[in-house]
């Protein structure tokens, strides 16, 4: 399928209803004709207002320009299916451990009810989503992780989710595409989430030593223990224009260093320039490139067909 | 067996500024310790030391986090609170170990990674991702000591390792009990409350399966004598590494992989 045709037909798809944001489909709902729900379920809002440049634009304009902001070409954050609906080729998702779920490993209070009203909300079990997909007809491993869903903090499940997808990729011989967001490590799983920084790069390590290609795709906001993990262990590393990427919150380091620190601090422009991404794409040329690089690294259609 | 202290308790003694240092152990555990500098790429870190040093006559290299007794050892050290050219200098000893096949042994207390306008231009997050790629796959035993404070990240670097230890007041946390609570209640004075919340203390670590071993302290804390201390952790060391040796390296790293690889709490 050309390329223009892919984004007439994504753009198609988020004209219903009324321009709005598709909602996104549940994950795991098997029931999904339990509909009427007691919580009020919030409104999409009908106007986006970009945090970089302050522009406010109406909801279908925003969401009609794949969620990048018209005036500033801030990338914008995406739910993780719709990420996948602009990304991969249409049908060819598989997911990985659908039904996964967090336990509450170190009783941390409230957490299993921040979970359940989080799941309930965003249609999402946790913060990734893992599975096969191809592009091009080119096959490959891909994870996407969704900001919707607690900042996407790193837990057990976006932990082991993310170490079986490298370790799917290693058996099978397919590169991994991750598209990373994250809040950092999550606290409510104290000890246990920051191990999953060492679990992910030790598998992101033997991925490497088997020869196959990882692209990381850094979009908005990749930062703490995600960003000092996996997501910065690519071969290739990819990041959307004017995302945030950084190790440590832009308010810790104002407190002390008692100043404010410029606009485009830890953006990935100045990521790029200080020599920690490879290349800024823009989201409608995401596939374009993606695909091309994985031509170069021999991968090919129907390898698996 | 006295009762064990709670994490604020342990939080207070391991912030006593009479805490020994890796520094002070360094000298009562090896012999011949050389101290090594510098990244050889941007500059030498003050907040992580390391050389070759003899253990039992056998060379190891040591790597650790350095905190001061004083406010200029603190200028000296940032605290314990490393750049990211601490974390590549620890890479390049430990790469060093590897060739000629010498036992690493991190000593690790640290508040956590620095968080300033510098260390994220030189790529902090990536300094600590190489280390935790590089040390997972080390071909050679590498054995950890949580001494004090064991901060995020910045402690896990120097901690992905084939054992891991802590001391019997040392706390392994992936936040600081100020951050979580300014983060939980808006209030970073509710630390303690946050400490206990966190579940930060060796024995915690030890029930869910992080640490491997707990090393005795002193009654009172390690103050109270570096020299016992150090006489706990060499014996720690001695019978680690020995059982560490007769394992052939792809056997090593399968095990370090399958250490990490289990941690996890989840259902399906």
């Amino acid at each position: 399928m050309a390329l223009e045709n892919l984004f007439s037909l994504v753009k198609e798809r988020w004209k219903t209803p009324a321009g709005a944001v598709a909602p996104e489909a549940p994950v795991n709902n098997e029931n999904p004709a339990e509909k009427p729900r007691d919580v009020p379920v919030p409104k999409q809002p009908t106007t986006f207002k970009c945090p970089r440049c302050m522009q406010v634009t109406p909801a279908d304009v925003y969401a009609a320009n794949l969620k990048v902001c018209p005036a500033c070409n801030y990338h914008g954050r995406m739910g993780a299916r719709e990420r996948l609906n602009i990304f991969a080729d249409a049908g060819t998702f598989s997911e990985f451990d659908k039904g996964m779920t967090s336990l509450n490993p170190i009783d941390f209070p409230g957490y299993d009810e921040k979970m359940g009203a989080l799941r309930e909300k965003t249609g999402l079990v946790d913060a990734i989503i893992t599975g096969t997909a191809s592009i091009h007809s080119i096959p490959f491993v891909i994870g996407v992780m969704d900001s919707n869903f607690m900042m996407a903090s790193m837990g057990s499940v976006v932990g082991e989710k993310i170490t079986r997808a490298f370790e799917y990729a290693e058996s099978h011989g397919l590169p991994l595409v991750m598209f990373t967001a994250s809040g950092g490590a999550r606290m409510q799983e104290g000890i246990i989430s920051l191990m999953q920084m060492a679990k992910t790069s030790a598998a992101a390590a033997k991925l490497s030593e088997a020869g196959e290609l990882f692209i990381s795709v850094l979009t908005d906001p990749t930062t703490g223990g995600v960003e000092a993990s996996f997501a910065s262990l690519g071969d290739i590393i990819i990041a959307e224009p004017k995302v945030l990427i950084g190790f440590a919150g832009r308010r810790v380091i104002e407190g002390t260093i008692k100043q404010h620190l410029p606009e485009d601090f830890q953006s990935a422009e100045f990521q790029l320039e200080h020599g920690f991404v490879d290349i800024i794409t823009e989201r409608k040329a995401m596939r374009k490139t993606i695909r091309h690089i994985l031509r170069l690294h021999g991968y090919r259609g129907d390898k698996n067909a | 067996m006295p009762e064990k202290n709670s994490a604020w308790e342990c939080l207070e003694l391991i912030r006593n500024k009479n805490r020994p240092t890796a520094i002070d152990y360094i000298p009562l555990i090896f012999g011949e310790f050389i101290e090594l500098h510098g990244d050889r790429h941007f500059g030498d870190d003050k907040a992580i030391r390391g050389g070759i040093a003899s253990f039992e006559g056998v060379p190891v290299t040591v790597i650790c986090q350095v905190k001061g007794r004083n406010l200029s050892e603190n200028k000296n050290t940032n605290f314990a609170m490393p750049h990211p050219e601490g974390y590549r200098k620890a890479m390049r000893l430990a790469s060093q170990a590897e060739k000629f096949h010498r036992p690493v042994i991190c000593f690790v207390d640290t508040p956590g990674a620095f968080c300033g306008v510098d260390a994220e231009k030189r790529g902090q997050g990536e300094a600590i991702a190489q280390s935790l790629y590089l040390f997972s796959k080390l071909k050679t035993p590498v054995v950890s000591v949580i001494l004090g404070e064991g901060g995020s990240g910045g402690a896990l670097a120097l901690a992905v390792c084939d054992r891991l230890a802590m001391l019997e007041n040392a706390v392994y946390s992936v936040i600081s009990p100020r951050g979580a609570a300014s983060i939980l209640w808006k209030d970073a004075a509710r630390e303690k409350d946050a400490a206990e919340v966190l579940k930060i203390t060796a024995a915690d670590c030890k029930s869910f399966g992080i640490i491997e071993n707990i090393i005795a302290e002193p009654a009172g804390g390690a103050q109270n004598s570096p020299e016992e201390t150090s006489e706990n952790i060499t014996a720690f060391l001695s019978e680690t590494l020995r059982e560490l040796a007769k394992l052939p390296a792809d056997e090593l790293l399968r095990a370090r992989y399958n250490k990490f690889r289990k941690i996890g709490v989840y259902s399906e």
